[in-house]
This record gives C-alpha cells, sequence and structure tokens, in this order.
C-alpha cells in the first residue's frame, strides 16, 4: 500500500483490517484481507467481479463475521461488538433493502422511525436524492431499478450513518442520479462521514474518491491516489 | 502473513489424525459398558423374579427406563451445550450439542421401539393411541427435525446457531407435553404406566433397575465422546479444505489474475 | 426503562408494518381463510358427519386447522422479511432485537385471531357446534394463539434462514406445537361442556407455553437474527 496521510492522525482509523479472512460456506470469500481507511476518507474498492468486494463492505457493515484476523470499524471489533457496528453504518448494496409492498413514504418512515429520525427528515432525504414528491405513495416494487436505489441511498441517509458502505452506487442510475451521487460523496468528508465504495465505472469513481484499493482474489493490492 | 486459526490445528490433525478415536479412558468406558450390559441381561432375564402385576413384560422396563432417561439426559446436555455455544461460540460446544442430540435420538427411537414390544405383549398390538407412545413419537420428531437442520449444507456457524436455537426450544417442551400428557391420560385412563420406577419394586427388580440405569448412563458417555470425536475429525477434515482454499484463492491474488470461482454474493 | 421503551417502540413499528403489508397485499387472508374453511369442510368428507364424529371432534379439528393454516402464515410472515435485502436492512436498523420478534408475534397474532373468529363461526354453521363456556373459551383461545405465534416466529426466522428451509418449517414447528393442540382441544371441550374437569388448568398450561416460548423467542432472536 502507498503511504497515506489520514486527514486526522490522532483519530483511531474508522477501518482497521489485517489479515481478514471470510468464509462464505466454506469458500474463502477473503483471504487475508488488509485495509485502513482514515476518518473522512473516500476510498473506492475496484477489482473483477467475484473479487471480495462485496464481502468487504459487508463485513464492515457488521454483516458478515470474520474467521481470523484483526478486523475493528469506528474502534469497534467486527469479532464482538458488530451488533454496535451495525447501528453507526450504513449500507446501500445490489438489493434494495427495502419492503417491495409499502410505498417509498412508508418505507422511509419505517426505517426513519427505526432510528428515532422524524418524518421531515425522511422526506427531506427523499428530496436530497431528487425522488419526486409524486412517487411518495407509489409502492416500492413499482419502482425501477434508478428509482429504487435512490430511495435505498435516502434510507441510509436518514440514518446519519459515521461510515457509508456502498455497493456500486452508481450503478443503474441516470446521469443526473450519478451526479447526484457524486455530489453527495464529495460533500460525505465535511459532514463528518467516511466513505468505502465499490465501483466498476472507474472513470467516474477515482474523480470522487481521495484514493483507491484494488481487490483482487479475496486480497488488497496496490492502491493508488 | 500469518495463516488463519483455522489452519495449525488442520494442519495437525491432517499430519498427525489419528486413526482411531478412541483412547484410555474410552476402553475403560467400553468395557464397563459391555460387561454391564451382559450384567443387566444376566440380572433382569434371569435372576429377578417376574412381576407380581406386570408378570414378565417387567423385564422390558429393565431396557425402557434406562433408553428413556439416557435419552433425556442426551437432550438436556444438547441444550445446556447449545446455550454454552450461543455464549462461547467454540467449535466444543458446538459438536458436543449435535453429538447428544444424535445419541438421544437412537435412545428414544429404542424407547419406542421397546415400548411397542410392551404394548405387543400387553395390549396385543404393536401400536396404540396411548397419548405418553404418541408425543414421545412427536418429540422424537422434534429432535428428528435438529438432525435435518445440521444435515443442511450451510457455514458452520450459521449451522451451529440455527441448532443451537432449536436445542434450547425443544428441551422447554419436553416438561411442558409431559404434564399436557399426565393430565390428559388423567382424564381418561388410569392403568399400569410403563417407564415409571414402582416404589413396591422388591430388591433384585429394584437392583435391576438402578444397575440398568447407571450402565446405560456409562454407555451414554462412552458413545458420546466417540461421535465428538468422530465430528471433530469431521471438521478437521473439511477446515483442510478450507486453508488449501485459501492458500489457492491467494495464489490466484499473487498473480493477479482474474476470479476464477469467485463468487459475488 | 429506556431499553422497555425501545422494545415497544421496535415491536409496534414492526407489527403496523407487517398488518400494512397483509392490508396491502391480502396474501394471507385471501390463501389462509379459505384454506381454513376448504379444511373444516374436507374433515366433514372425511368423517362422515351422520356418524356424530365431527361433532364429537369439533374442537380437535379446530385446532388443528388453526395449526396447519398457522404454519402458510408464518411462512408469509417471514418470505417478506427474507426478499430484497430487507433482512439486512432490518439489521442495520436499530431496531432493538427482541422489539422486532414481539412485533411479528403481534402481527401474526391478529392474523390468528381473525381466522379464529371466523373458523368458529365456521364450525358453529357447519358442524353445529353449540358455542359457550365463553370465559374458558376466550382465554384457552388468547393463550394457545400467543404460544403459537411465539414458537412460530422464532422457527419462522429459523427455516427461513435455511435454504430449502420453509419446507422445513412444519417439520420444525408442529411437533413443538403439540403440548398446545393438546391443552387447546381439551380446554375448549371443558369449555363447550363437552368434558369435564379442570378447564383453567389447560388454559394455564397454555400460559406458560406462552411465556415460555416468549421468552426464548426474544432472547434467541439476537443469534437468530445476526448469522448469515
Amino acid at each position: 500500500m502507498t503511504h497515506h496521510d489520514p486527514p486526522e492522525a490522532t483519530q483511531p482509523p474508522t477501518v482497521a483490517m489485517r489479515d481478514v479472512v471470510v468464509l462464505l460456506g466454506r469458500f474463502p470469500a477473503l483471504a487475508g484481507f488488509d485495509l485502513e481507511v482514515a476518518r473522512g476518507e473516500v476510498v473506492l474498492l475496484s477489482g473483477p467481479n467475484g473479487a471480495g468486494k462485496t464481502t468487504v463492505l459487508r463485513t464492515c457493515a457488521g454483516l458478515a463475521a470474520p474467521v481470523s484476523g484483526e478486523a475493528s470499524v469506528l474502534g469497534l471489533d467486527l469479532h464482538t461488538q458488530r451488533s454496535a457496528v451495525r447501528r453507526r453504518v450504513g449500507m446501500v448494496g445490489h438489493a434494495s433493502g427495502l419492503y417491495e409492498e409499502l410505498s417509498v413514504l412508508e418505507n422511509m418512515d419505517f426505517f426513519a422511525g427505526a432510528c428515532g429520525a422524524s418524518g421531515t427528515e425522511a422526506r427531506a432525504a427523499l428530496e436530497r436524492l431528487g425522488v419526486a414528491t409524486r412517487l411518495g405513495d407509489v409502492p416500492v416494487g413499482a419502482l425501477s431499478s434508478g428509482q429504487k436505489r435512490r430511495v435505498s441511498f435516502a434510507a441510509m441517509l436518514v440514518r446519519r450513518p459515521e461510515l457509508w458502505l456502498l455497493d456500486e452506487p452508481h450503478s443503474g442510475l441516470d446521469q443526473a442520479g450519478r451526479d447526484l451521487v457524486d455530489g453527495l460523496l464529495s460533500e460525505a468528508a465535511g459532514a463528518g462521514a467516511t466513505v468505502l465504495f465499490a465501483s466498476h465505472e472507474l472513470d467516474r469513481a477515482e474523480g470522487v474518491s481521495h484514493r483507491s484499493v484494488v481487490v483482487t482474489a479475496g486480497m488488497a493490492g496496490e492502491s493508488g491516489g | 502473513m500469518n495463516p488463519p486459526a483455522t489452519n495449525p490445528a488442520a494442519q495437525a490433525a491432517a499430519a498427525g489424525a489419528p486413526s482411531t478415536t478412541g483412547s484410555t479412558a474410552t476402553r475403560v468406558l467400553g468395557v464397563i459398558s459391555l460387561v454391564g450390559i451382559a450384567a443387566v441381561a444376566v440380572f433382569g432375564l434371569l435372576i429377578s423374579p417376574p412381576d407380581a402385576e406386570l408378570g414378565e413384560t417387567i423385564r422390558i422396563l429393565y431396557l425402557h427406563v434406562p433408553t428413556v432417561s439416557s435419552a433425556y439426559l442426551a437432550f438436556v446436555v444438547t441444550a445446556v451445550a447449545s446455550v454454552a455455544y450461543l455464549w462461547k461460540r467454540t467449535e466444543f460446544w458446538d459438536l458436543l450439542a449435535a453429538s447428544s442430540a444424535e445419541i438421544g435420538v437412537l435412545f428414544f427411537a429404542l424407547t419406542i421401539f421397546d415400548g411397542m414390544m410392551w404394548g405387543k405383549v400387553t395390549w396385543g398390538v404393536f401400536w396404540r393411541w396411548e397419548p405418553r407412545l404418541v408425543t414421545t413419537t412427536v418429540l422424537l420428531l422434534t429432535y428428528i427435525g435438529y438432525l435435518v437442520v445440521r444435515s443442511i449444507p450451510s457455514d458452520p456457524r450459521t449451522r451451529g446457531t440455527l441448532s443451537a436455537a432449536i436445542g434450547i426450544m425443544a428441551v422447554v417442551n419436553i416438561p411442558i407435553t409431559h404434564k399436557a400428557v399426565d393430565w390428559w391420560r388423567g382424564l381418561h385412563q388410569g392403568g399400569t404406566v410403563l417407564g415409571t420406577v414402582d416404589p413396591e419394586m422388591s430388591g433384585t427388580q429394584l437392583f435391576s433397575t438402578y444397575l440398568a440405569l447407571t450402565v446405560f448412563m456409562v454407555l451414554f458417555v462412552w458413545l458420546l465422546i466417540h461421535r465428538f470425536r468422530v465430528a471433530w475429525l469431521a471438521e478437521r477434515a473439511a477446515d483442510a479444505g478450507i486453508s488449501e482454499a485459501i492458500s489457492r484463492r491467494r495464489h490466484e491474488a499473487t498473480l493477479g489474475g482474474g476470479s476464477v470461482g469467485g463468487v459475488n454474493p | 426503562m429506556d431499553e422497555l421503551r425501545r422494545v415497544a417502540r421496535a415491536a409496534q413499528l414492526v407489527a403496523a408494518k407487517d398488518l400494512r403489508i397483509e392490508r396491502r397485499t391480502k396474501v394471507a387472508t385471501a390463501q389462509m381463510l379459505p384454506f381454513a374453511l376448504l379444511v373444516l369442510l374436507l374433515f366433514a368428507f372425511a368423517l362422515d358427519p351422520d356418524r356424530g364424529v365431527l361433532a364429537e371432534a369439533t374442537a380437535g379439528l379446530f385446532w388443528t386447522t388453526v395449526l396447519f393454516t398457522a404454519v402458510l402464515a408464518i411462512q408469509r410472515s417471514f418470505a417478506v422479511e427474507l426478499s430484497n435485502g430487507v433482512l439486512d436492512s432490518l439489521r442495520l436498523s436499530g431496531l432493538s432485537v427482541p422489539g422486532i420478534f414481539l412485533g411479528k408475534v403481534a402481527a401474526l397474532f391478529v392474523q390468528l385471531a381473525v381466522l379464529e373468529v371466523v373458523l368458529g363461526l365456521g364450525v358453529a354453521v357447519l358442524y353445529d357446534a353449540q358455542l359457550g363456556g365463553w370465559a374458558l373459551l376466550v382465554v384457552v383461545a388468547l393463550a394457545a394463539t400467543t404460544g403459537i405465534c411465539a414458537a412460530g416466529a422464532a422457527y419462522g426466522l429459523l427455516a427461513a434462514r435455511l435454504r430449502q428451509g420453509s419446507a422445513l418449517l412444519p417439520l420444525l414447528l408442529l411437533p413443538l406445537l403439540a403440548p398446545v393442540l393438546i391443552a387447546a382441544t381439551r380446554g375448549s371441550d371443558v369449555a363447550l361442556g363437552r368434558e369435564t374437569g379442570g378447564g383453567w388448568s389447560w388454559a394455564a398450561l397454555l400460559g406458560v407455553f406462552a411465556v415460555a416460548y416468549l421468552g426464548l423467542g426474544a432472547a434467541l432472536y439476537g443469534p437468530l437474527m445476526d448469522e448469515t
């Protein structure tokens, strides 16, 4: 890894992984993975399909358990404190993570209510993602995949997570949506959030990230600035 | 890079894999069990007299009481080990719970079998819709469900967690079911109950019963140790595959190549 | 106190969400009620009504039907949570985990209670059963339904997390509910005057079952939701 000065050297790293092994069934999705992300950084994970990018994100979210190696997020141990980690991070994955039978607003109210956010905040988040007010009462199942992705993003934002974990945040979005995501990523650091995201659209992604890490076959390779 | 934690154990098992699950302790337990079973047969079938009420069928009791008691003991061990697994998250407790459940199912099936034998002699039919017999069979199904869940291929941690939950929930059901059957039977029939130690039993009858109980407890421990060791070795064998897969994946990474066989969940 | 409020809040959100989904899609209503009534009719074919078996076995048939239909409701309730990565959202949501369990139980309870009222009417009309002994009947039904929903919500999540798991749900759940079937049937028989004896002790046994599985479910939901 190239040397990198974290923005706030006194803070413990937001993500610290050393020699982490994560098994999916008996398949080693991560086979000795190293990664360190400082607070406020925006880091791009790139690499071929099946390299383990999604598993890195899920592990950081406390959704997948490492079998060995040192792993912590926000200073919390990923072996023993995953539920505490989950409360403080947000993730937008491939699946929408939304109840398709419920409307956009019902989903937002549910997930906002779950973390103690208000309905006003939920509506503000939707607005920030450019989800038209008229879509509020439409069932999520009836939305296009790009619209769903915006709602998932809003549902993540309303929780004010300290670490954003985004799995191909640009995919399925139109030009306006991609620009919107880029804008959010560049504002994230200012809002005190750290971002780790996986993407195949390197040109666009490298423009908004501070640095990138190449994931190959469950290990971290060289990174660029 | 250090090898993952699963590695050294796996290699040790692969290199110096024991050719037997036996040890001095199990051999002693095994000898006690076998001699004990022979003694139970002699006392139960030859020395002890027929019962005033049950007649010759009391001899089935010398098998029935210990099989059902060992089965319940096995299920309690499963439940305790399940709690310990959810708390400590170590493979030891998971495998202990599973091994014990398997032996419990074996003893429980034997219990139903010898219950049916008793039924054939006493009632003239193998099966009668007798509450205890029916609910015992239903309890057996509960634990067969436990074993089925364990047989589904999945991540060892998931398998351990889900089966531990069943192991805990199922054991709580045993006393509740017992109570339900007691009351239910109280409504319909009195009659002799198979499976209770009659306080009126004479000397050799009582001795045979307790001898059989003791012998089956030893037998249970003996089987449990062997079954646990087999399960442990099976895990080591599976782990050996994992460390190989990890090195293969690492090799792939150093080649900087694609991701043959990779999955993206 | 704060923790209790979190549990209550989560239970309320999840229950309201489940009932809203049901009101919107009517999957359970459209499938469960006809299924349950169909089972009642099938029993009538199988057990010749003229010989009085049907009247004799009314309570048993009623509760058997409730159990089978409950399996459908539970499968539906967890199919919703397992699709579209919702379970991960739920795990990240910050909701109290025992609260999620209680919410699932509460929503199932409402659905089964509606089912039982309809089935009760069905039994009264189709089997010509004389309903009575209301206090005992209602208490037995409440306790039995709570027990079914508590054990069901625990096993429903468990089965849903297994591959091919939902097919396993009946095998796992129905044996566990055997004491509920016995106690609810006997208790209802006493209430309906078909049997004499301790109807209230059956209700108490159902209460013990319900409390035991509410407690176990709340305690075990953490590990059950945590494992991938």
